[in-house]
């Protein structure tokens, strides 16, 4: 039974596979097709990635494209809702025939549109998705980022080293495979380095009232909380845990990254910390120059983490068609598996057997209701 | 759980479930006048929330930030905001169906309800992505030993408790609620009686939307994130709480409220539980629509039919 549900799909994506390849070859533009949270609960980092992914295309383009031709985006809205990735990337390779796929932030997302990417042989590469299990969806997937298992390890070493932390308690959102990937991971190398949990709690992404386990969270006395969540769930988090006296630093993973997590948290934000993949005043050369482009190209905004990620993905998928000389899907895979020492503006980085990034990862306190680029944690 | 967690936990669960009291009450009221949900309701609280958004910063700017009455202010214009678009939903979508079946209107209802989120999703009216709600008044914490008492924990259950009891001096003690109470008994009847029906079911529509209004500023003052679906979950638990405390009833819609927020909380804070925090409210619906069907206030009526 299961098999007839994904032949037909599978032989309708066949089809429309083979009449788009002969389309084509006739084409004046290579088509790249994205799709990110552009709105919903979680916009900016849909947005930022989309315009990191932008300035990247304009840049390829304007020194002349790649194999003589220049590069087309094509960007669908997934609303941040679960559902959408699949049409978004149905349309993109049937309806557009796309040559490959950019996207999406968020883990959940991801994983939809990973299997029908890997059914079509059209190459995928997400910019910042961190489960494992994204890229296990097939050889034609890939990511511009480190995965969960070396972002909770970090973590917890942070907790126990940087913060001294050995008392932790943690609280999960039940509804995101990003939330329950990274506490895992966290949790497994936290205990492995002494450390205990005193609470494990959960919420469901979008609630709005977490005093109830905040407050067991508090009678557990732990010296910190660890919140792998996105951002809206946790400016909320870190405002109730004000109101309820927790006064402890909050620490999570890169799904704090975002301008609205100060916009919702304001001054509760503050002494909080999290793990990104780079961050804007970490004073690197490239990085400093793309600030600089990147301010100019969108009305002075400072860019964030999944930005840098959007326009490294890009730029990594350039390199690579440039690489294979073709833009036939086994081909192209081939290229991007092949890609070694990448010279990106998130740092140096590989692609592993896995098809994961190999890189480092940063630390950010927030401070004065800014961002402060804190450490360095190599793999 | 010692003594003073459960404490803590109880001021939790009665602020939340204040709200969700609040928002029943608007639910209640409409169906004891009209005998239909209005599920649009949800959507109002949400329009109510917005409309301070745009609000507070003006009045901010004649009174100074986060001062009582301009506070006060932002939630009486809201509230008047909302009651124009309460009433203007009835008479778009609701009027025309008078006379049809409540099935109809109560499916017409889903669809207003559903027009109004994802037409707010557009980028040129809300858009869908999460606004901050500025802080309309300097929050406190009271501590009393290691319990935390916050001012907004004290300040929705008095606005819900001086609510319920205006609402049930409208109903009981004036004129147009008596003119309510006739048309809830008998349309046709009130009408022949010389009872403007049209006028009153406005009526009812717009004080319920003012209601809405009061509950998605007190809800917003509570989680200051705000986006164009944020009504669909305290909307869906005031629901359950209007039936569980007897649909129509007043004081049974804010018995209901405090009764899912409360053991929605106790849930939320214990381990291995805080994951099915909301299979309880949609349990406890179960379990009343079970054993007392007309809800634990609610009086038994037989339907003829």
């Amino acid at each position: 039974m299961k098999l007839r549900h994904f032949a037909i799909p599978a032989f309708a994506v066949c089809l429309a596979l083979g009449l788009s390849n002969c389309k084509k070859g006739g084409g004046d533009t290579i088509k790249v097709g994205e799709f990110a949270s552009l709105t919903g609960k979680e916009a900016t980092f849909g947005m930022s990635s989309h315009e990191g992914t932008l300035l990247a295309i304009e840049e390829v383009n304007a020194t002349g494209g790649v194999l003589g031709k220049k590069v087309e985006l094509l960007t669908e809205d997934d609303q941040s809702k679960p559902g959408e990735p699949a049409n978004a990337v149905n349309k993109l390779i049937s309806k557009d025939s796309v040559v490959a796929i950019l996207g999406e932030v968020a883990s959940s997302r991801s994983l939809e549109a990973a299997p029908i990417c890997q059914q079509s042989q059209i190459p995928m590469i997400s910019p910042a998705s961190t489960n494992p299990s994204v890229t296990q969806a097939g050889d034609y997937v890939f990511r511009a980022c480190f995965t969960d298992p070396f972002q909770g390890a970090a973590l917890a070493n942070f907790s126990t080293g940087t913060l001294k932390a050995t008392k932790v308690a943690m609280l999960t959102d039940v509804k995101s495979d990003y939330s329950k990937g990274l506490a895992k991971c966290f949790k497994d190398k936290f205990l492995a380095n002494g450390g205990t949990l005193t609470t494990e709690l959960d919420y469901n992404g979008g609630d709005k009232d977490f005093k109830a386990q905040l407050t067991t969270i508090k009678n557990g006395n732990p010296q910190a909380v660890f919140v792998p969540g996105y951002y809206t769930d946790v400016a909320l988090i870190a405002i109730q845990a004000k109101q309820i006296g927790l006064t402890v630093p909050l620490f999570g993973g890169d799904g704090w990254e975002s301008s609205v997590l100060l916009d919702i948290g304001k001054d509760d934000m503050n002494g909080n910390y999290f793990s990104t993949h780079c961050a804007a005043d970490q004073g690197t050369p490239k990085m400093t120059a793309f600030v600089e482009s990147y301010k100019k190209r969108f009305n002075g905004k400072v860019p964030d983490a999944m930005a840098v990620l959007g326009y490294d993905s890009a730029m990594l998928l350039a390199d690579a068609i440039k690489r294979a000389g073709t833009t036939e899907g086994p081909k192209l895979r081939d290229a991007i598996a092949a890609t070694k020492d990448f010279e990106g503006v998130s740092g140096k980085f590989s692609l592993n057997a896995d098809r994961d990034a190999v890189k480092a990862l940063v630390f950010i306190k927030i401070e004065g209701g800014k961002f402060r680029y804190t450490a360095t944690v190599n793999p | 759980m010692d003594f003073q967690q459960t404490i803590q936990q109880l001021i939790n669960g009665l602020g939340l479930g204040s709200i969700y009291a609040l928002i029943a009450l608007g639910y209640t009221m409409v169906y004891g006048v009209l005998r239909f949900i209005n599920f649009a309701h949800s959507d109002v609280l949400m329009l109510g929330a917005f409309s301070a958004l745009y609000i507070a910063p003006k009045v901010e700017k004649v009174l100074g930030p986060q001062s009582v009455t301009g506070a006060i202010l932002v939630i009486v214009f809201s509230a008047a905001v909302c009651a124009c678009l309460g009433m203007l939903i009835e008479f778009l979508a609701y009027r025309p169906l008078r006379n049809r079946p409540k099935l109809t209107v109560l499916i017409t209802a889903i669809g207003v309800s559903l027009f109004i989120e994802f037409t707010c999703q557009n980028d040129a009216i809300f858009g869908s992505a999460t606004r901050a709600f500025p802080k309309l008044l300097p929050e406190q914490q009271f501590h009393l030993g290691k319990i935390v008492l916050g001012s907004n924990d004290i300040i929705v259950p008095v606005v819900t408790a001086l609510l319920l009891v205006g609402m049930w001096f409208i109903v009981q003690k004036t004129r147009i609620g008596t003119a309510m109470r006739a048309v809830s008994f008998n349309q046709q009847a009130a009408s022949l009686m010389g009872v403007p029906v049209n006028r009153i079911i406005s009526f009812t529509f717009g004080l319920g939307s003012a209601l809405a209004a009061v509950a998605g500023i007190l809800y917003s003052m509570k989680a200051p994130g705000i986006e164009p679906l944020m009504g669909v979950q305290p909307g869906l638990r005031a629901f359950i709480a209007a039936v569980v405390g007897g649909i129509g009833n007043l004081p049974g819609a804010v018995l209901g409220g405090l009764l899912i927020g409360v053991l929605e909380t106790f849930a939320g804070g214990i381990p291995g539980l805080s994951n099915y925090r909301d299979a309880i409210a949609f349990g406890i619906l179960i379990l009343i629509l079970l054993f007392k069907p007309a809800g634990l206030l609610g009086r038994a009526t037989i339907e003829k039919v």
